[in-house]
């Protein structure tokens, strides 16, 4: 007899501490961020999608297309095109960089990989679209469209 | 020239019904924003906010969803069952309402048995849920159906004899009568009458308790109980017809939580003994009503046998024992 | 109070619980055999997400499959990481700066405290609590955003390399550490009180779900579930790897073996956690993050190598088998929920359906990981 009314006062006394905690909650504000009227500011080391940078001294980028990103990709979803340049050395330069986001993992290898640091994340995460095409990114169009 | 007495009583009752059926499709609706609102605020979140200000128009964006949406009769469930469940479950709610004193001179129809014919419609609302759920033809559906008779039968024992309690101090059945009893301020309610019982308050906790357990009431969701049952008797229910399950979800809470009020809490008497009104009724009805969205937001869910061994090993005796207390005590005083 | 059926008479009928169910986190599929709402057999249905990772380390370099582990366990996923970079570590003889050690372990820990935060949630979840799950997320959103900050990503991080780690850790990271340790040490006391001693969770927990220890050897359950069994046995005090020798903290074990002691377990695990967080980042050393001399394309030494690290849920092991090349030979990935939930057929025999799926979310799932 003893034990059942004690289990009874314990258990009772038990739900009285849960419904004073979760009321107190109730009067307390929140701490949610009302999303699309607020945002956090991105994180610096925010991993989006890569983007080729600008380099002042070149006035342009920096890649010289030799491939350790494409070489160092775990999915295969970067594509580079380069072309023999006309006349100065023969250098090759970027004819095109093309970067399938949708089997991309943001890894960073090809971040790492970049012999002249050309490639860096970009910031952007609001990314919808409607077909597998969206996704499919021409980063040196990208960058002549940014820096243009 | 004037109208038939007849007549007069005939549009009487019929406002009343229309009147009583905004007011519980009221209730539905702005509950679930109530609820919404404060389960929001206890997870420290705002809850609903986009539709309307502070997110009032919610409601009606979620009726409009659910009336839209096709009903669909899936592949092999009986028809018949099928469909009258959900208006089973809803018909016995608004019923419950007619003998329900929301004020002085506010009642649809005064029964002279109010109190037992709002008990003898409630068990109406079991019978549409068994009925949904087996007609479902759903395995889900079944455990769940089995679940909510024998929660609804095990629950309603304790229930009725603390309602007998209260027959037997106030000698009425009549909801009007019991009211009108404990007139007079909050020491003349039937909860702290310990003139007739020291154990009122908790005939009053019983009562909400096993009010909980009837209207399938987290933390005695067992019909539902979304995390092992999907959604248990509404599982194959499409659009409004789980819309009307939902709906008379919410009446039976506003009927629970109502009888509470009326048995224990002095209906529309104001505490302090002055200016009794439906003010008082409704701040009362809906202060409980609050307490059941708190506390669904607080506990975790109990198992099947645990509610059991609750009702039949505590709440059981208990009640019987405030009986017993309660009739010795009106024999010596 | 636990009730088992006793016999299994009369018609049974199949329930098929997910791979779209509210309980079974993700796409696990449990086949039950029911006698009313008894549990007269289980049958665990896996790999609905199977995306063979042991067959795609064998067709990619030794720094290409890096991404891969943390896609298997997306809730602890830096010890997946570290688990791969200690075995490449340890077969090619790089050593990582001790810096690096130091921000490898405080990460981890970290992300466990997340990941048991999760787990606390959706377990409560599960039981039919919600409020606990938002409580768990807001304390849960501290450890991402520290993360975020230093990893780059909040879930599926890629943050560990052979020799060190991606980057070195912020100015903001350390007070940040430091307070969100005071925190969690002052939430830690209101989830006890909330949830742990509720007489409805307790009645739910307590002497549900027994899984004995000689079950646990039998099946090869590691982590909070051997743990909650009374087997003493955490693979960073047992078989330390990384830095953990370094560091004071108690392995919790409780003998019951019920839901309730698997619960305890992973409760006290995150003190033990914020304890080794407390004591790396007061001793964390200056210097760089990153070993001098690591070649660009890794080539281990023949032989096969086996490394185990203590994730949330227990005891995760890679073995590699190296041919010389730049290429695994084999990988073979030893996931602990795979054999923590192995045992659930056995375990929840003659259970109630709630109970079993009390006892389900006690074994702390994570599908992606169980299919790899």
């Amino acid at each position: 007899m003893y034990t059942y009314l004690k289990e009874i006062c314990v258990g009772t006394w038990s739900l009285l501490v849960g419904l004073a905690i979760t009321i107190r909650y109730f009067f307390q504000p929140v701490v949610t961020v009302q999303y699309p009227h607020q945002a956090l500011p991105m994180p610096p080391r925010f991993r989006g999608h890569t983007e080729l940078v600008w380099d002042e001294k070149k006035a342009g980028h920096k890649c010289i297309a030799c491939m350790a990103c494409q070489r160092a990709c775990p999915s295969g979803c970067i594509t580079i095109l380069g072309e023999k340049g006309e006349g100065v050395k023969q250098k090759t330069t970027l004819a095109s960089y093309k970067l399938n986001f949708t089997t991309c993992s943001l890894c960073g290898l090809c971040v790492e990989s970049c012999p002249t640091k050309a490639l860096d994340f970009s910031k952007e995460f609001n990314l919808a679209g409607t077909t597998k095409e969206t996704y499919v990114y021409d980063l040196l169009k990208r960058f002549e469209e940014k820096y243009s | 020239m004037t109208l038939h007495p007849e007549l007069v009583e005939l549009i009487r009752i019929v406002a009343y019904i229309v009147g009583l059926i905004i007011f519980i499709a009221l209730n539905a609706a702005y509950l679930v924003w109530v609820e919404r609102k404060v389960a929001g605020h206890i997870q420290r979140r705002i809850g609903p906010k986009e539709v309307g200000p502070w997110g009032l128009l919610q409601p009606i964006a979620d009726g409009l969803k659910l009336m839209t949406k096709q009903l669909i009769i899936p592949y092999g469930v009986d028809v018949t069952l099928f469909k009258i469940a959900p208006i089973l479950v809803m018909i016995p709610s608004v019923m419950c309402f007619v003998t329900i004193p929301f004020g002085e001179n506010l009642v649809a129809r005064n029964l002279d048995v109010g109190l037992l014919a709002i008990f003898a419609f409630a068990s109406v609302n079991v019978l549409g849920l068994l009925f949904g759920a087996w007609g479902s033809r759903n395995k889900f559906a079944i455990i769940s159906a089995a679940r909510v008779v024998s929660q609804n039968v095990a629950y309603e024992i304790p229930m009725l004899v603390v309602v007998i309690t209260i027959v037997m101090v106030s000698g009425s059945m009549n909801l009007h009568d019991i009211v009108t009893q404990q007139m007079g301020g909050f020491w003349h309610w039937n909860i702290f009458k310990f003139t007739a019982s020291p154990l009122m308050p908790v005939a009053f906790i019983i009562f909400f308790v096993c009010m909980l357990a009837e209207t399938n009431r987290a933390p005695f969701d067992m019909a539902e109980s979304e995390s092992e049952l999907v959604a248990g008797a509404f599982t194959e229910y499409p659009g409004m017809g789980f819309g009307i399950f939902f709906m008379a979800e919410y009446a039976n809470i506003v009927v629970g939580a109502s009888l509470a009020t009326i048995l224990f809490l002095g209906g529309w008497d104001s505490p302090v003994g002055i200016f009794p009104g439906v003010i008082w009724f409704l701040l009362k009805m809906y202060a409980l009503v609050f307490t059941v969205i708190w506390i669904r937001w607080t506990f975790p869910r109990t198992t099947f046998y645990s509610l059991l061994n609750l009702s039949w090993k505590i709440l059981i005796p208990i009640s019987f024992a405030n009986l017993v207390l309660t009739s010795a005590m009106l024999k010596v005083f | 109070m636990s009730v088992h059926a006793t016999s299994h008479i009369g018609e049974t009928f199949v329930l098929n619980l997910g791979p779209q169910h509210p309980a079974t986190h993700g796409v696990l599929r449990i086949k039950l055999t029911m006698d009313g709402e008894y549990i007269a057999q289980a049958e665990p249905v896996l790999g609905y997400s199977h995306r063979m990772h042991e067959k795609m380390a064998e067709n990619r370099s030794w720094h290409q499959f890096l991404p891969n582990t943390a896609r298997m366990d997306y809730l602890h996923a830096l010890a997946f990481n570290l688990a791969y970079v200690c075995l490449v570590e340890r077969m090619t003889g790089i050593e990582a700066p001790e810096r690096a050690q130091y921000i490898r372990v405080i990460t981890t820990e970290l992300n466990r405290i997340a990941s048991h935060l999760v787990w606390f949630g959706a377990f409560v979840l599960d039981l039919g609590g919600f409020s606990p799950l938002l409580y768990a997320f807001d304390d849960r959103e501290y450890i991402l955003d520290l993360l975020e900050n230093v990893t780059g990503s909040r879930l599926t991080y890629c943050y560990f390399r052979f020799g060190g780690v991606y980057n070195d850790i912020d100015e903001d990271f350390v007070p940040g550490v430091k307070d969100f340790i005071k925190r969690m040490r002052s939430r830690i006391p209101m989830y006890h009180s909330l949830v742990t001693k509720n007489i409805i969770l307790v009645k739910r927990l307590k002497e549900i779900g027994p899984i004995p220890a000689e079950m646990c050897r039998k099946y090869g359950a590691t982590g909070p579930v051997a743990r909650g069994a009374g087997i003493n046995f955490d693979v960073r005090k047992h078989e330390p790897y990384s830095l953990y020798s370094a560091f004071d903290f108690d392995v919790p074990v409780y003998p019951e073996g019920d839901s309730m002691a698997r619960y305890m377990v992973r409760m006290d695990e995150i003190l033990e956690s914020l304890r080794i967080i407390e004591q790396a980042v007061n001793r964390l050393p200056d210097g760089s993050v990153m070993a001098d001399k690591v070649p660009k394309s890794i080539k281990p030494p023949k032989g096969d190598c086996y490394q185990a690290v203590e994730t949330a849920r227990g005891s995760f092991g890679i073995r590699a088998v190296s041919d010389g090349t730049s290429t695994p030979y084999r990988m073979k990935l030893r996931s602990p929920t795979y054999s923590n939930l192995s045992l659930f057929a056995e375990a929840s025999q003659g259970m109630l359906l709630p109970d079993a799926l009390a006892l389900l979310g006690s074994l702390d799932l994570v599908i992606p990981e169980i299919d790899r």
